[in-house]
């Protein structure tokens, strides 16, 4: 393990003020036969500068959940709390207020991009949207480059160029560039690394690591990978069919898993069970 | 944008459509300078002037002649003279005289005369014949004479005493030059039941049904891209309530509409503009059906979600991510709107509620004009057929263009 986790692991969130939290979240799909519980009644606490892993299978339930938390999706029931406070985001207005505080990267960054627009204007609507609007062109370039530096990306290759014209790791790093330029209080990142190869993904959650460390931000991190969870979160959820089975600091709930539905994905990979200091370019290939 | 554009003018069903488009356009806008004037004027008196060149008998016979001795002449003067109708009842005259008529040709019109004036006998009374018919017989006979002999036609006029005096006389080997004659006229397609030049008539109404289509074009395309837009993005009431109103004019049959509103009008009032406009009205839900259906799987995708989550407002997001991705099939709506539209307008002219007729011709009121005076009796084809050929062509080459438009944005339609 190196320094940097030992060290991370070593905080007690509990201790520090809430960031977003949920009672009683539901989200019920259809009616009568067509009926779909996706998210069932979930609670959660998340801190200050937490990484929180969220786990489960397909289908159960996290992406509704992340598009609740965004305030994209309407809740059936419950009420989710924004710093503690209940959050409200009725009005257009309110609505961009509240997306201030907290932003995502999303599952297929090919998917992520306006195709008709060149990926600067991207950058340029995140310096605006934090009330840039008025900085000279210089200071914006100024700022984009050092978004793009953060990143490992060179913006003077980026500009007049079209999404696809991007990898989809450039289109991901970019994606994570937009965070660092819009600094928000929470960062939804539901299954960033699914969509591009070992190597970027490594890279992707690196940056994640570092961009939480830079600004403190609380990172909620979708993934179906425990074992992936396990090597950068703070706190784990485990979900099983739209409900939170266990939930724990990554050590506790992945080492001594009380549930069994935690158990079988952690026997669904395999090498966890057999060496538990994995570096991190053999944990990041598990799948 | 540019490499679309490169790519739909390779695909060779949308060129071969677009240009036989911008061949009728080209046409539509040339042919009125090599003959300008009012497509209404009504240059003939009597109707439907068959095709052809029109020379002035008047100048003609005031034309310096050459004399021009051609074997054929005389023939080819009989030939034109006598038509098929005097042919077939000569043939029945032989047939009710026992005549033999073996071997001969109905159109070899020496042999036929010789026939006839060997046998024709004009105190003949056959049985069961009428007397009328035994008439008829009389004048034909004459008339056959009265080709057979070659003759001058004299032209006389009055002199100072007021007394007819032949001032020329014009004999069958006497020919003019058409250079020569003042007036020479060629109405490639005839004049129509008003005595106007079909041609004419049918290049400027063909500008007017373009345009009445794209008129008819945009007011569809704008209503139905609006509903569905905001239909399919917004949802719920706004949807509901959108959809209530589309389905009434869904049930509607929109041209039993069309044909209420436009009488409900009055002749009045309908000008070719607001005809056009009439059209657009009854026929956007289509284009907002299928509209709403694109945004609705658009609305979710994570580019609109990110352009959300940057705080754009709503008009942003509809204007710049998600009718970009619809673009290509609101264009493809669009020509099939104007190709809908310029049919719409044929129909209704058809039945007598088309724009009004005193001012601009229309492709639906020519074919109004010619049906009401039966063209289509009495054989009379210049003055619909090139019509229909002529909307047949346009709705042809806009549906072809957008077959190839179709193939260019949904790669599986490809071949
Ligand atoms: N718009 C919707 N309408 C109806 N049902 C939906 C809708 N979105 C999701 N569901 C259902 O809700 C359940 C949870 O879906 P969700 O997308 O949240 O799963 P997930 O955990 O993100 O899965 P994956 O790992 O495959 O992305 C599924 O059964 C899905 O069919
Ligand atoms: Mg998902």
């Amino acid at each position: 393990m190196s320094e940097m986790e030992k060290a991370r692991r070593s905080v007690d969130f509990a201790d520090k003020p809430l960031c977003l939290s949920g009672r009683g979240v539901t989200k019920v799909f259809g009616i009568g036969d067509k009926k779909t519980v996706a998210v069932d009644h979930v609670d959660f606490d998340f801190h200050e500068g937490e990484f929180v892993s969220i786990v489960g299978e397909s289908g159960s339930g996290k992406t509704t959940l992340s598009k609740m938390l965004l305030g994209l999706l309407g809740q059936s029931e419950g009420q989710i709390l924004f710093q503690g406070k209940p959050r409200d985001i009725s009005s257009g207005r309110k609505k961009k207020e509240y997306w201030k505080g907290i932003q995502a990267i999303f599952q297929d960054p090919f998917s992520s991009f306006n195709t008709f627009q060149k990926v600067d204007a991207v950058l340029l609507d995140c310096i605006n949207m934090r009330g840039g609007k008025g900085l000279s062109k210089q200071d914006k370039y100024d700022m984009m480059t050092e978004a793009c530096n953060f990143v490992n990306l060179k913006f003077a290759e980026l500009t007049n160029k079209y999404p696809f014209e991007l990898s989809g790791g450039q289109m991901q790093r970019l994606m994570i560039a937009r965070i660092f330029l819009l600094k928000p209080k929470i960062l939804l990142a539901d299954e960033p690394t699914s969509m591009v190869d070992a190597c970027s993904r490594a890279t992707i959650l690196d940056m994640l690591l570092n961009l939480r460390d830079e600004t403190g931000m609380t990172v909620i991190f979708i993934t179906h990978d425990i074992g992936l969870a396990y090597y950068i979160s703070d706190t784990v959820y485990i979900m099983e069919h739209g409900k939170f089975v266990e939930y724990g600091k990554a050590d506790e709930v992945i080492l001594q898993p009380k549930a069994p539905y935690t158990k079988r994905l952690i026997s669904d990979v395999p090498k966890i069970h057999e060496e538990w200091d994995l570096s991190t370019v053999d944990l990041l290939k598990t799948e | 944008m540019k490499n679309t554009i490169r790519q739909v003018f390779h695909s060779p069903k949308f060129v071969a459509g677009f240009a036989i488009f911008v061949a009728i356009l080209l046409v539509m806008f040339i042919y009125p300078l090599i003959n300008p004037g009012n497509p209404l004027e009504q240059i003939g008196v009597g109707t439907f002037a068959k095709p052809g060149t029109y020379i002035s008998l008047y100048d003609a016979a005031k034309t310096n002649t050459q004399t021009l001795r051609l074997p054929e002449a005389a023939d080819n003067r009989i030939a034109a003279r006598l038509s098929m109708d005097d042919r077939v009842e000569m043939i029945n005259w032989f047939g009710t005289m026992n005549i033999s008529v073996e071997g001969l040709d109905i159109n070899d019109t020496d042999a036929l005369i010789e026939l006839w004036n060997q046998n024709y006998d004009p105190s003949a009374r056959p049985e069961g014949m009428t007397s009328a018919k035994i008439n008829y017989y009389k004048r034909l006979n004459n008339s056959i004479a009265e080709l057979s002999a070659s003759d001058t036609i004299s032209i006389a006029d009055y002199d100072e005493e007021g007394n007819l005096a032949v001032t020329k006389t014009i004999s069958d080997t006497d020919y003019v030059n058409t250079k020569d004659v003042a007036n020479v006229k060629t109405l490639p397609l005839g004049t129509d039941n008003f005595g106007r030049d079909v041609l004419k008539e049918l290049v400027s109404a063909t500008g007017t049904s373009i345009r009445i289509g794209l008129i008819a074009g945009i007011v569809a395309t704008l209503i139905g891209l609006t509903f569905g837009l905001l239909a399919g993005y917004l949802g719920g009431v706004v949807d509901d309530i959108i959809m209530f109103v589309t389905n009434i004019f869904t049930v509607i049959p929109s041209f039993v509409l069309l044909i209420l509103i436009t009488y409900s009008l009055g002749q009045e009032q309908r000008g070719a503009a607001i005809v056009a406009i009439v059209i657009g009205l009854t026929s956007w839900t289509w284009t907002a059906r299928s509209v709403r259906s694109q945004v609705i799987s658009l609305r979710n995708r994570d580019h609109v979600n990110l352009s959300k989550l940057s705080g754009h407002s709503l008009i942003r997001i509809v204007v710049m991510d998600i009718l970009p991705y619809i673009a290509s099939y609101v264009v493809m709506a669009f020509i099939l709107q104007v190709s809908s539209g310029i049919l719409a307008e044929a129909q209704l002219s058809l039945l007598g509620l088309g724009p009004k007729t005193t001012q601009v011709p229309t492709l639906g009121l020519m074919m109004n004009w010619a049906m009401l005076y039966s063209a289509h009796t009495n054989g009379s084809w210049w003055a619909y057929f090139p019509v229909i050929l002529v909307i047949t062509l346009i709705s042809f080459s806009l549906n072809l263009m957008n077959t190839g438009l179709d193939q260019v944005f949904n790669p599986t339609l490809r071949d």
